[in-house]
């Protein structure tokens, strides 16, 4: 009971925001009367289907404007996953149909994909279904110890059969920004190869406009800048081929059936056009963000992870020696702070976190990670009160480890 | 009730502890070391995730005292404290029985994923056993 109380009282400070963010009171008041009064199918002649079909048509046309593209190329979804599943294995899937038409190197061997060893599972394990299903080669690239992958290392590993390059313009577990504009520019020189960013934790605080990064396909999802969860989207740029991965009705310019989640495509553009007028002000963000590294850091023991300045404003990534991840979330919990950690034992696959390995962690470093990711309500005073509750919390776990 | 909603909004299911093992986990049993003990064991390691070290003080082969030492997660730790008090006060022969079964029913349950935790500590226990008859011999 005691616990129940201090429930009550305890403060609050919600540091995960890279797992997913709270609905915006306006993105919520914006989808609301699509519940209850214009709950129209989008597909429907009548009054009320025309209705929802004004509404998700402008809303595309909010998500095309943010991304600097147009209404046509945005395909909306259910979440990011979704949208990688279809750039993914519905890029592979056109090519493989168009390989009699296109050049005979296509037609012999299997395509090929190009991505990196720190992407989200989305994107890796898509990869390797298609890999198991024989429709495509997979070349995983290595990071450095930053978490940044190397322009030079992309153009190396393209193949005459190459036809997808996949990087991730923010890695989720350390913040690395990735040289998405650099490697578009690079794929500019080559011919047939399409290129494709998961912008899943980049929407909120940096520039996604399709032109500048040079991208052909874009992955999206609304639950991390303030939609709900549940929705996302996909960029397509006109003219890339792709077949789609959900049959049935003709919605989504026919690349992605099923009836139109309208409320929540009206908030996934609200959402996005908040989300533009707060970058400008990421800045605040960024600077409390790098308040909390430094405080961090001067646990001993503690290292920052991913790259000091190419790194998204809201995510600052640790490992801390002698303590293991999943103990100091649930201490940290118990202190009423919501944080993650890329552990073995909060993956549940007995694992430590990939990203980590992938940039030469070792396994033992690893299982002590804490990620604690900022959103645009994060205050100064919260990030004092985890600055204040941390030091102890680890201080109490390698009292209660054996000596090494 | 508290306890299910902070370890349930971790987004999985799968995670979530039951009140028991978060009671020890708060406030772990026979945490500590025991200097010069008659049974000693270190299992596990770094590059897997935990690291458990077991003290026996054992009197006429009865086990007057037990402390633990872990580096781990939550079901490690409580595991752990839960071990320990299970054994304190038996013998030799009855702490030998101990179970993972039993650690992991005395604390409500596991979650499957952590099910693996549990065998650390019945297992630096069962080595701790051995140690102490090595060294009887």
């Amino acid at each position: 009971m005691i616990c129940y109380l201090n429930f009550e009282f305890m403060r609050q400070v919600y540091l995960d925001n890279a797992a997913t963010t709270a609905v915006d009171r306006e993105v919520f008041e914006a989808m609301r009367p699509y519940f209850l009064k214009n709950f129209g199918n989008a597909s429907e002649v009548h009054g009320w289907g025309q209705e929802a079909r004004t509404a998700v048509e402008g809303a595309r046309e909010k998500v095309a404007e943010a991304l600097g593209a147009e209404a046509k190329e945005i395909i909306f979804t259910s979440c990011a996953t979704e949208s990688i599943n279809l750039a993914h294995k519905g890029v592979v899937e056109a090519v493989l149909q168009q390989g009699e038409t296109r050049d005979v190197r296509r037609k012999t061997k299997r395509p090929h994909i190009v991505t990196t060893a720190i992407e989200h599972k989305a994107v890796l394990e898509t990869c390797r279904h298609l890999e198991e299903a024989g429709m495509a080669e997979v070349t995983y690239l290595p990071v450095d110890q930053y978490g940044l992958v190397s322009v030079g290392a992309v153009e190396k590993a393209i193949r005459p059969e190459t036809v997808l390059v996949s990087v991730m313009y923010v890695n989720n577990e350390v913040g690395t920004v990735e040289p998405i504009a650099e490697i578009g520019r690079m794929l500019k020189k080559t011919k047939g190869i399409f290129f494709h960013t998961d912008a899943t934790q980049a929407m909120q605080y940096l520039d996604c406009d399709v032109d500048k990064l040079g991208v052909d396909l874009l992955s999206f999802t609304g639950h991390k800048f303030y939609a709900p969860k549940g929705v996302g989207g996909l960029y397509v740029r006109t003219g890339a081929p792709l077949v789609r991965q959900m049959d049935g009705g003709g919605q989504e310019g026919g690349l992605r059936a099923g009836t139109e989640n309208v409320p929540y495509i009206v908030a996934l553009a609200k959402a996005l056009e908040l989300s533009s007028k707060f970058k400008v002000q990421s800045s605040k963000v960024m600077n409390l963000r790098d308040e909390l590294i430094a405080g961090v850091l001067k646990i001993p023991g503690a290292k920052l992870t991913g790259h000091s300045v190419k790194r998204a404003p809201h995510i600052a990534s640790f490992t801390i020696d002698g303590v293991e991840g999943e103990a100091v979330l649930l201490m940290l919990a118990d202190r009423g702070i919501a944080a993650a950690s890329g552990s073995a034992c909060t993956s549940g696959a007995l694992r430590a976190s990939h990203v980590l390995l992938a940039m030469g962690v070792p396994a033992e470093v690893a299982h002590g990670s804490l990620r604690l990711s900022l959103g645009k309500e994060t205050t100064e005073e919260e990030i004092e009160y985890v600055l204040k509750e941390l030091p102890p919390i680890v201080k109490r776990l390698r009292q209660m480890a054996p000596r090494l | 009730m508290v306890f299910n909603f902070l370890v349930l909004s971790k987004d999985n299911m799968d995670l979530a502890y039951s009140k028991k093992v978060m009671e020890h986990f708060r406030h772990p049993r026979n945490m500590g070391e025991i200097k010069n003990p008659d049974g000693v064991a270190k299992v596990g390691n770094r590059v897997c995730g935990d690291i458990m070290k077991m003290y026996l003080q054992i009197d006429g082969e009865v086990i007057k005292d037990v402390k633990f030492q872990t580096l781990g997660c939550g079901a490690a730790i409580a595991t752990s404290s839960v071990t320990t008090e299970l054994v304190k006060g038996k013998t030799v022969g009855e702490a030998e029985k101990l179970t993972n079964e039993e650690v992991a029913r005395v604390l409500g349950g596991l979650p499957i994923a952590k099910k693996h935790c549990s065998l650390l500590a019945v297992e630096a226990l069962h080595q701790a056993i051995e140690d102490y008859r090595r060294k009887k011999k």
